[in-house]
């Protein structure tokens, strides 16, 4: 099972690759556009990286997870759930980039390959910021009324974060 | 929302610190934050750039655009309220399409042409259309197979082997995904009894 998700990155893109010399387009060049267009992307995206950065990082140096939310750390032990994991889950529905600094300081604290740093890995992947999304798109067109949208993509987001903990369990 | 959740969370930080005196480690954070965004940023920038680079390709060359073909037909099913040959599933294809190689903000030019498709056929201009709403079940759901940004952040962390959670993250956002599409297709059905 380990083997695909050791292989899927380099046949993806020997394939990628391949298949646009296949095709004679001047694949170096769009290479070169196209990470052009990272960099600008990057560039735009660091200011809220900054700003959620500062936020996450005030709200989990004030130890209020440990010492509000310690109050049920007996029950999520008991289901095996690190409770450094939850903002992230809460979080994650609401803002990718507060969740992506959360996870970068699960990181920092207890390493990438430690078992909450895989969940927090798996947590990351599995789902988009719902909240965001919708807000983008609705109104780019307009709409006022979301109608039931928001109740099912949080349905989505709950079961994506519901399978990432059962899944991080049996694959680690 | 963002905006409230971001006060929220320096607000509760720094009087909670008040109250258990830890001002000092907040002072700390403070000054040393910036520093951790920076550094959050470094790790994630050479992997977006690399995998923008690769993203092109699978464009220029017409891959991207094959690959939203043949997810196409089986779209169609997911979107009865759509007319055949409706230029908006061409849209929705090429953003899932996108999205699955873990390329969000090249998938959200596509999207907002979707959205804009199924405004012309929405009714009622105001009020979210069921094809709207399945379109965007599917996107936040977010199938992903590459997440770039945590295989970034993995590898700039140490790991001894980073991918190994591609797999596990295929499985939960393929659920996160059918979850969201069963309850939608639910309450889509209930509301053509009432």
């Amino acid at each position: 099972m380990n083997l695909f998700s050791k292989i899927v990155i380099p046949v993806f893109i020997v394939f990628v690759v391949f298949y646009g010399f296949k095709k004679k387009i001047n694949i170096y060049e769009s290479f070169l556009e196209g990470a052009k267009e990272g960099l600008i992307i990057s560039f735009n995206i660091f200011p809220s990286i900054i700003a959620m950065v500062f936020a996450i990082n005030i709200f989990l140096d004030s130890n209020f997870v440990y010492d509000v939310l310690g109050f049920f750390s007996p029950l999520l032990k008991f289901i095996n759930i690190p409770i450094e994991i939850m903002p992230m889950a809460i979080l994650r529905p609401i803002s990718g980039t507060a969740s992506l600094a959360i996870m970068n300081d699960i990181f920092i604290n207890y390493g990438p390959d430690s078992y909450i740093g895989r969940l927090a890995s798996v947590l990351q992947g599995c789902t988009d910021t719902t909240i965001y999304v919708l807000a983008l798109y609705f109104s780019s067109v307009g709409i006022k009324k979301i109608r039931y949208s928001l109740g099912v993509g949080l349905f989505a987001d709950l079961v994506g974060i519901t399978v990432a903990f059962l899944i991080t369990m049996l694959f680690f | 929302m963002v905006s409230y959740i971001w006060f929220f969370l320096i607000l509760i930080g720094i009087i909670f610190s008040f109250f258990t005196g830890r001002l000092d480690i907040i002072n700390d954070s403070i000054l040393t934050n910036g520093q951790k965004g920076l550094d959050l940023m470094l790790s994630i920038l050479p992997i977006i750039v690399l995998w923008t680079g690769i993203m092109k390709i699978a464009e220029d060359s017409g891959l991207l655009q094959k690959f939203a073909k043949l997810v196409e037909p089986l779209l169609s099913k997911l979107f009865p309220s759509l007319p055949k040959n409706n230029k908006a599933l061409g849209f929705i294809a090429s953003n899932i399409a996108a999205n699955m190689m873990g390329l969000g903000s090249a998938a959200t030019p596509f999207g907002l042409k979707a959205m804009s498709e199924l405004q012309k056929i929405n009714k009622d201009k105001d009020v979210a259309s069921e094809a709207m709403i399945t379109f965007l079940v599917l996107n936040t759901a977010g199938v992903t197979i590459v997440p770039t940004t945590v295989l970034a952040l993995r590898i700039a962390h140490g790991s001894i082997n980073p991918s190994e959670i591609i797999l596990p993250g295929v499985i939960a956002t393929f659920c996160s995904s059918l979850g969201g599409l069963l309850l939608d297709y639910y309450i889509r059905k209930r509301r053509k009894k009432l």
